[in-house]
């Protein structure tokens, strides 16, 4: 019923994904954004803004709502109340890869695109993130890290002004998971699309975020800017304290036995 | 023989304990699985039992514990078989039966897909469609039989009917399921690529059913073939039910057997269409293993 009033996820003649950063575009706004499972809201009135460009990351704790907040910007939740305003432009990558496992993996990429997309164009995005010489391949044969991979060219090549990430690093292992950031930080900076990743990992938010937003009861309960140079490094202590600090906005007090946490930092 | 844990009895020197021990007291030593087996070729194996069954059969008739009118000895029956391919009755009514067979599949599965397409994409489809299928999913076709000789007379039409309606269901049931089975996060996948409803459909849908649609077949040819039993054993004029008719009114045990070989013949053949079929279009299945 709210879809007739608001006309949630419209699609307005947001300025072209060009606009170079004196020129601060906006690549999400969202006003007032309430969405009710049986009455009960999961998201309550919320404001969001996303700068064109800005990398924004979305922590919290499971069940504050921030999937739900990704699928109603990705346009897959409809069942809103308040203003959603998206790029026409937008990709998703989920946690689990969701390739179809009956196309080979570069039929995956280009599913979707209007018209018919060259297959040059799939290898193109496949190189991008590595996977060049899987373009033939069956996602059965790919391995955790390469689905997930393809799954980011598959958003990539529809060139997004908004790039939505949801926990897309969760079912990695550990190695893999730090290989598949850095790849994330290139490709943003590479692409200078506005991406909003949702995570619970602080550390991954910290690292590649410009602003880290935490969820809670349903709104933005808190805001942090990351202005430490790219190229972040865990060990910096600044980034330790960064992540103390939100750690500490979702609820995880630092240990008691701080000498020593401070000793690994330093 | 390399199981062996217990230090050895003083009094009997084992050379292979004897270097294993030393090296490493306690353990055992893990033979490989292929050097334990005999090598057998797999297909050898797998033909020994009915060529003993066969020999058993042979044996059994060949001493008289098996009369022929009961059941002719295998030497017979390939005879028979050799005099009923020569005179051309044996392949005159395998033509007529793969025909009926064919036209029935053909129909049952134009219809079991199409009201499973209705029934499995739209909702509206379903609430129309599928509780009148699950109810007369219940009846017994072959119970029909009568009913269809009453409507249809005695021709080729009841009896492409009754295959008709056996295969449709199979292919329903499955084809319904494989459609509302497709994992609904890949269908959102395509929703967030922008799939439009056809495309859906198309590309994620359809294909996603497809290997339901495989199992729905595979039922569909084996109740194909026992509708056509059933259809040809009354009131048929030609084909291989006829054939066994008229045998059994000749008490020709012999030729029944042969027919009944030529249909489990057929049915093998139609497996390997179907198996040939899936190796072709479900090659994508991480769980396929064939090849």
């Amino acid at each position: 019923m709210a879809t007739d009033v608001h006309r949630p996820v419209t699609t307005p003649a947001v300025p072209d994904g060009t606009v170079r950063p004196h020129e601060p575009a906006t690549a999400v706004r969202v006003d007032g954004l309430t969405r009710a499972f049986d009455g009960r809201p999961v998201i309550d009135r919320l404001h969001l803004d996303v700068r064109a460009g800005e990398f924004v990351a979305l922590l919290g704790r499971s069940g504050c709502g921030k999937s739900t907040l990704l699928r109603v910007l990705a346009g897959l939740d409809r069942d809103i109340e308040g203003t959603v305003l998206v790029p026409r432009r937008k990709a998703v990558a989920f946690q689990a890869p969701r390739l179809m496992p009956w196309k080979r993996v570069w039929r995956n990429v280009l599913l979707g695109l209007p018209g018919k997309p060259e297959r040059a164009r799939a290898e193109g995005a496949l190189a991008e993130v590595g996977l060049g010489h899987r373009a033939q391949a069956w996602p059965k044969t790919l391995s955790g890290g390469e689905a997930q991979r393809a799954s980011l060219a598959r958003a990539l090549v529809r060139e997004p002004d908004l790039l939505l990430l949801d926990e897309p690093f969760g079912a990695l292992d550990a190695l893999t998971r730090v290989k598949a950031q850095r790849l994330v930080d290139e490709l943003w900076q590479r692409r200078g699309c506005a991406v909003l990743l949702v995570t619970h990992d602080v550390e991954e938010a910290v690292l590649l975020a410009d602003r880290v937003l935490v969820m809670d009861e349903g709104v933005i309960a808190h805001e942090q800017r990351i202005e430490l140079p790219r190229s972040r490094d865990i060990a910096d202590p600044r980034f330790a304290a960064l992540r103390t600090g939100l750690l500490e906005r979702l609820g995880v007090e630092a240990p008691a036995a701080s000498p020593g946490a401070k000793a690994d930092a330093a | 023989m390399s199981i062996s844990h217990a230090p050895p009895p003083p009094t009997t020197p084992d050379i292979s304990l004897e270097k294993t021990t030393p090296l490493a007291p306690g353990l055992v030593a893990l033979v490989p699985s292929s050097s334990r087996r005999t090598r057998v070729p797999r297909w050898l194996r797998r033909t020994t039992g009915p060529v003993l069954l066969l020999g058993l059969w042979q044996l059994l008739s060949a001493t008289g514990v098996l009369a022929p009118d009961v059941l002719a000895p295998p030497g017979t029956i390939a005879r028979v078989a050799g005099d009923l391919v020569e005179d051309g009755s044996l392949t005159s009514a395998m033509g007529v039966s793969l025909q009926r067979v064919a036209v029935g599949l053909l129909l049952g599965a134009l219809a079991g897909t199409g009201l499973a397409l209705v029934s499995g994409l739209f909702r509206v489809g379903e609430d129309l469609v599928d509780a009148s299928v699950q109810m007369l999913r219940t009846v017994p076709f072959v119970g029909l039989i009568p009913l269809f000789i009453l409507w249809f007379g005695i021709g080729e039409t009841p009896k492409i009917a009754v295959i008709t309606l056996g295969v449709s269901f199979p292919l329903y049931l499955n084809v319904y399921a494989g459609i509302r089975g497709v994992d609904s996060q890949l269908i959102e996948a395509g929703e967030s690529l922008g799939l439009s409803r056809w495309g859906l459909v198309r590309h994620v849908i359809l294909p996603g059913a497809l290997p339901g649609a495989m199992t729905g077949l595979r039922y569909s040819l084996g109740i194909a073939w026992l509708a056509l039993v059933f259809a040809e054993q009354i009131n048929a004029d030609s084909g291989i039910g006829f054939l066994m008719v008229q045998a059994r009114d000749f008490l020709r045990t012999d030729v029944i057997v042969v027919c009944l070989i030529v249909y489990a013949f057929l049915g093998l053949l139609a497996d390997f269409v179907v198996r040939t079929l899936e190796r072709l279009l479900l090659q994508w299945r991480p769980t396929f293993t064939g090849r």
